[in-house]
C-alpha cells in the first residue's frame, strides 16, 4: 500500500507535562476534526516526545510552517483545522508570544478611555506613591518651587500665571493671574492664600482624588501662590468626609517640612511659608468662598455681600487669594513648562485641561483629563464609552447640583467656560453625570433642589424662602397634583432668586430646574396634564398591572409582594390591588415572564378578580 | 532627613531617588495596587491583603505599594506588575479570589491573563 503523501505534520506533544493538561484530548479531537472534514489522507498527526515547554502545553507545531501554537484546547481544534490547516492562515491569540515582548497589550494611550484624554494636573495619580515625597520629586516635584524661588521675582511668576490664561477651576472662571495680581497689590504686610477643598457637589470627586493621589503638586502650587502675593501662611480648607485626603495631605505637608520644602528658610532662600488644614462640618455653603472664610474664622458658614472681595478683604480681613484644588495644582506646570505652552493646550479663551468626574449611565465612569474645547459627544460616547446596555442618551447634567442640564441638541458643544455657559449650563467644578430614556427629568431635578434647599444657610430670604417654595411646587408635580401655573410661579420664584440670593448658592440652586424646563418642558406638562409620568419613574403616576395574556399562574409575584396585595393561585390570572400597592417594584423584578408591566398615564384592561389563566376577555369585546 | 537648601540638592535627590527607583524595577518585581477612595470602595484592601498572602505562601519577594487614583475608577481595584526591565501591566477589577491565578499566571509563568488586562504604561523610551 503506498503511503499517503502528507502535505502537514501536525505535531502535539505528548509529554506528561502536556499529557496532564489535556493535549491527549486535543490529539483525540483533531483526529476527528480531520475525518470530519476529509483531511485525514493530507494531514499527519503525530504525537511527540516533550519539548521542555511544560508550563505552555499543550503544545502543538505544525509544518512545514513552524506554527507554533500552545496552551491548545480541545476546543480550538476546528478553529485550527479551519484557519491553518484549510485557509493556511494563523489563529494569533493561540501564538506562543514572548512575556518579553509584551507588544500585544495596548498601550494606555490607545485604550478609548485614555485616547482623547491628556493628563496634565493628574499627571502623578496613579502612577506615584502618594505617601512617598520621594516619588513626587523623582518625577520632577518641587522643581517648579526651586525655579521661581531661585530665579523669578514675585512679579514675574504673577505675569507667568497671567501669561498662560489659566481660569478658575472651582467653577467661576476668573483669570487666576488676575486674581493673583490683586492680592499682591492690595495693601498690607499680612497676607493669605487659601485653598477651596470643600467639594461639595454629589458626584464630583476630582479634587479628592488629587489630594488623595498627589497632594504635593497642590501644595507645591500654593507656595508658589505665596512667594507671588507675599503671603507666608496658607490654608486648606478640606471637607471632612475625606478623611483619607487629609491623612495624606497632613502626611505631605509634614514630609515637605522634614525637607526644608514647606516651613522656615525654604530651600535656603529666606522664603517662608506655612500650611495648616482646617476641616469642613458638612455646610455645602462653605464651598462658597467668603462663607468657607466664615468657617476658618471660627464663625458659622455665612456668606457675605462683595465688594469688598476676599482679594482685598479677606480671612480676618486680609489680603486673601482663594483658590481651587485644581488652579493650584496647575501651577508647577505652569511656571515648569511656561504660560506658552499652556496657552497651546485647550482653546484660547480657556486654554489648559478640564477635569472631569463622569460618572451616571455610562460604560467608563471615572476621573478623566480633557484639553478644552473637546465636544460632549466625544466625552459621553468616546471617553466614556456609550451608554450603559444600549439605552439611549436622554441629558447630561454639569456643574453639580448648581449647574443645568443639556439634552442631544447639546451635545456637539464644546467644552469651555464660555460655550457652556451660553446655553444655559455650567462648567462648574467638573461633576458630569449622564442619564438616560429611564431618567425622569423632573424627578431630576427634584433631586438637585432638594439637595440646594437643604444646604441654604438661611441668611438671606431669597434662598431661604424661595428655594422652599420652588421645592413644595415641584413636589407637587411628581405627585401628580400640579398645575400649569405652578410651572408659571416656578420660574417667576427662580427669578427671583437669581436676581436676589446673596451668594451663588442662591442664585444658582433654580439652574438645574430652569435648564430642564427649557429643555424637557413636554415631560413636566405630561405629568400636570396628563398626569403622566414619560419615563415611568415617579411613584405617584405610576402603576403595576399584569397583563392577563401573560400571566401563567406561577404565583411568584403573589409570594414576594411585601404587602401582600397580589391575588390569584395557581394556573389563575393574578390581580394587583392598586389601592394597596406601594409600588416598590418586586413583582416587575420577578416575574419570569415579562408579565408584570409599568405603566404611566393608562391602564391595560385586567380582570377584576383571579380568573383562570386564558379565559380574559377585554370588556369589549364581551360586549 | 537632611533639609535641601539649593536646586541642586534638590536634583541630585531627584537623580538619586530615580536611580533607586529604576534599579528597584529592573532587578525585581513591583506589584501596585490602587488605593485612592474608589479602590478602597471596590475592596482593594482585601486585594492587596490577599496579595500579600499569596507572595508570602509561594516565598516571592516582590516590592508591594499603593498609589492613588488613575481614573478608570470603574475597572477598581487595579493591580499593576512591574518586572525586572519590562513594562508595567495594568489588570483590573482584581478581586481578592483572582490573586492567586495572577500571581501564578503573570509571575510565575510569564504569561500575561489577557482577559483581566487593562492596558500597560510605556517605558521611559515609549513616554511622549
Amino acid at each position: 500500500m503506498t503511503e499517503p503523501i502528507y502535505r502537514a505534520d501536525v505535531l502535539v506533544c505528548g509529554g506528561t507535562g502536556c499529557v496532564s493538561s489535556g493535549s491527549l484530548k486535543v490529539m483525540e479531537a483533531l483526529r476527528a476534526e480531520l475525518e470530519r472534514v476529509g483531511l485525514s489522507q493530507e494531514v499527519r498527526v503525530v504525537e511527540t516526545g516533550c519539548r521542555g515547554f511544560c508550563a505552555q502545553g499543550p503544545i502543538m507545531v505544525i509544518y512545514p510552517d513552524g506554527i507554533f501554537y500552545c496552551q491548545v484546547k480541545p476546543e480550538d481544534v476546528p478553529i485550527i483545522v479551519e484557519e491553518t490547516l484549510l485557509k493556511g492562515r494563523v489563529v494569533e491569540r493561540l501564538v506562543y508570544t514572548e512575556p518579553e515582548n509584551h507588544a500585544s497589550v495596548p498601550l494606555y494611550e490607545n485604550i478609548p478611555f485614555y485616547e482623547k484624554q491628556q493628563r496634565v494636573v493628574l499627571r502623578n495619580c496613579g502612577i506615584i506613591d502618594p505617601e512617598r515625597i520621594e516619588e513626587y520629586i523623582a518625577r520632577g516635584g518641587y522643581e517648579a518651587l526651586a525655579k521661581a524661588l531661585t530665579t523669578m521675582t514675585p512679579e514675574q511668576v504673577i505675569e507667568e500665571v497671567k501669561a498662560s490664561g489659566l481660569r478658575g477651576r472651582g467653577g467661576a472662571g476668573f483669570l487666576t493671574g488676575l486674581k493673583w495680581e490683586f492680592t499682591a497689590k492690595a495693601p498690607g504686610e499680612v497676607k493669605y492664600v487659601v485653598c477651596n477643598a470643600d467639594e461639595g457637589d454629589p458626584g464630583a470627586f476630582m479634587d479628592r482624588s488629587i489630594l488623595e493621589g498627589d497632594p504635593h503638586s497642590v501644595i507645591e502650587g500654593m507656595i508658589i501662590c505665596g512667594y507671588a502675593i507675599g503671603a507666608h501662611e496658607g490654608y486648606i480648607y478640606c471637607r471632612a468626609e475625606y478623611p483619607l485626603a487629609i491623612k495624606r495631605l497632613k502626611l505631605a505637608i509634614q514630609q515637605a517640612e522634614e525637607y526644608g520644602l514647606l516651613g522656615e528658610n525654604i530651600l535656603g532662600t529666606g522664603f517662608s511659608f506655612h500650611l495648616k488644614i482646617k476641616e469642613g462640618a458638612g455646610a455645602f455653603v462653605c464651598g462658597e468662598e467668603t462663607a468657607l472664610i466664615a468657617s476658618i474664622e471660627g464663625r458659622r458658614g455665612e456668606p457675605r455681600p462683595r465688594p469688598p472681595f476676599p482679594a482685598v478683604q479677606g480671612l480676618w480681613g486680609k489680603p486673601t487669594n482663594n483658590n481651587n484644588v485644581k488652579s493650584y495644582a496647575n501651577i508647577p506646570q505652569i511656571i515648569l513648562r511656561g504660560a506658552e505652552w499652556f496657552a497651546k493646550i485647550g482653546v484660547p479663551r480657556s486654554p489648559g485641561t478640564a477635569i472631569f468626574a463622569l460618572t451616571g449611565k455610562v460604560r467608563h465612569t471615572g476621573l478623566i483629563e480633557v484639553p478644552m474645547g473637546i465636544t460632549l459627544r466625544e466625552i459621553i460616547f468616546d471617553v466614556g464609552g456609550g451608554i450603559l446596555n444600549n439605552k439611549r442618551f436622554k441629558a447630561v447634567q454639569t456643574g453639580g447640583p448648581l449647574g443645568g442640564c443639556l439634552p442631544e441638541s447639546g451635545l456637539d458643544l464644546k467644552v469651555d467656560f464660555d460655550s457652556l455657559r451660553q446655553a444655559g449650563a455650567v462648567m462648574g467644578s467638573g461633576g458630569m453625570i449622564v442619564v438616560d430614556e429611564d431618567t425622569c427629568m423632573v424627578e431630576f431635578s427634584k433631586y438637585f433642589l432638594t439637595f440646594a434647599t437643604a444646604e441654604s444657610c438661611g441668611k438671606c430670604v431669597p434662598c431661604r424662602v424661595g428655594g422652599r417654595r420652588m421645592l413644595e411646587l415641584l413636589t407637587k408635580i411628581t405627585n401628580g397634583e400640579g398645575t400649569l401655573e405652578d410651572i408659571d410661579k416656578i420660574e417667576a420664584i427662580a427669578t427671583g432668586m437669581e436676581n436676589g440670593s446673596l451668594c451663588a448658592l442662591g442664585q444658582l440652586t433654580p439652574g438645574p430646574l430652569r435648564s430642564a424646563l427649557r429643555y424637557f418642558r413636554e415631560e413636566f406638562e405630561a405629568h400636570v396634564k396628563e398626569h403622566r409620568c414619560p419615563a415611568k419613574q415617579c411613584t405617584a403616576l405610576i402603576q403595576y398591572m399584569i397583563d392577563p395574556n401573560k400571566c401563567t399562574g406561577c404565583g411568584r409575584c403573589r409570594r414576594a409582594c411585601p404587602v401582600q396585595v397580589i391575588a390569584g393561585d395557581r394556573r389563575m390570572i393574578h390581580v394587583i390591588n392598586q389601592a394597596g400597592c406601594i409600588k416598590c417594584g418586586t413583582c416587575y423584578e420577578v416575574c419570569p415572564f415579562d408579565a408584570v408591566v409599568k405603566v404611566s398615564g393608562e391602564t391595560i384592561p385586567v380582570p377584576e378578580t383571579p380568573i383562570p389563566v386564558g379565559t380574559f376577555k377585554p370588556v369589549e369585546a364581551q360586549a | 532627613m537632611p533639609k535641601i537648601t539649593s536646586i541642586e540638592e534638590l536634583r541630585k535627590l531627584r537623580e538619586k531617588v530615580q536611580e533607586e527607583m529604576t534599579t528597584r524595577t529592573e532587578t525585581g518585581t513591583t506589584i501596585i495596587v490602587g488605593m485612592g477612595t474608589c479602590g478602597i470602595a471596590a475592596g482593594a484592601r482585601e486585594t492587596m491583603r490577599a496579595i500579600l498572602e499569596e507572595l508570602k505562601a509561594r516565598n516571592i519577594e516582590a516590592h508591594v505599594t499603593t498609589v492613588g487614583c488613575i481614573g478608570m475608577c470603574a475597572r477598581e481595584p487595579l493591580v499593576d506588575i512591574e518586572q525586572a526591565g519590562k513594562p508595567r501591566i495594568t489588570y483590573g477589577n482584581i478581586t481578592a479570589a483572582m490573586v492567586p491565578r495572577l500571581i501564578e499566571e503573570h509571575l510565575i509563568k510569564g504569561n500575561i491573563v489577557t482577559e483581566w488586562v487593562v492596558g500597560r504604561l510605556p517605558t521611559d523610551q515609549e513616554a511622549r
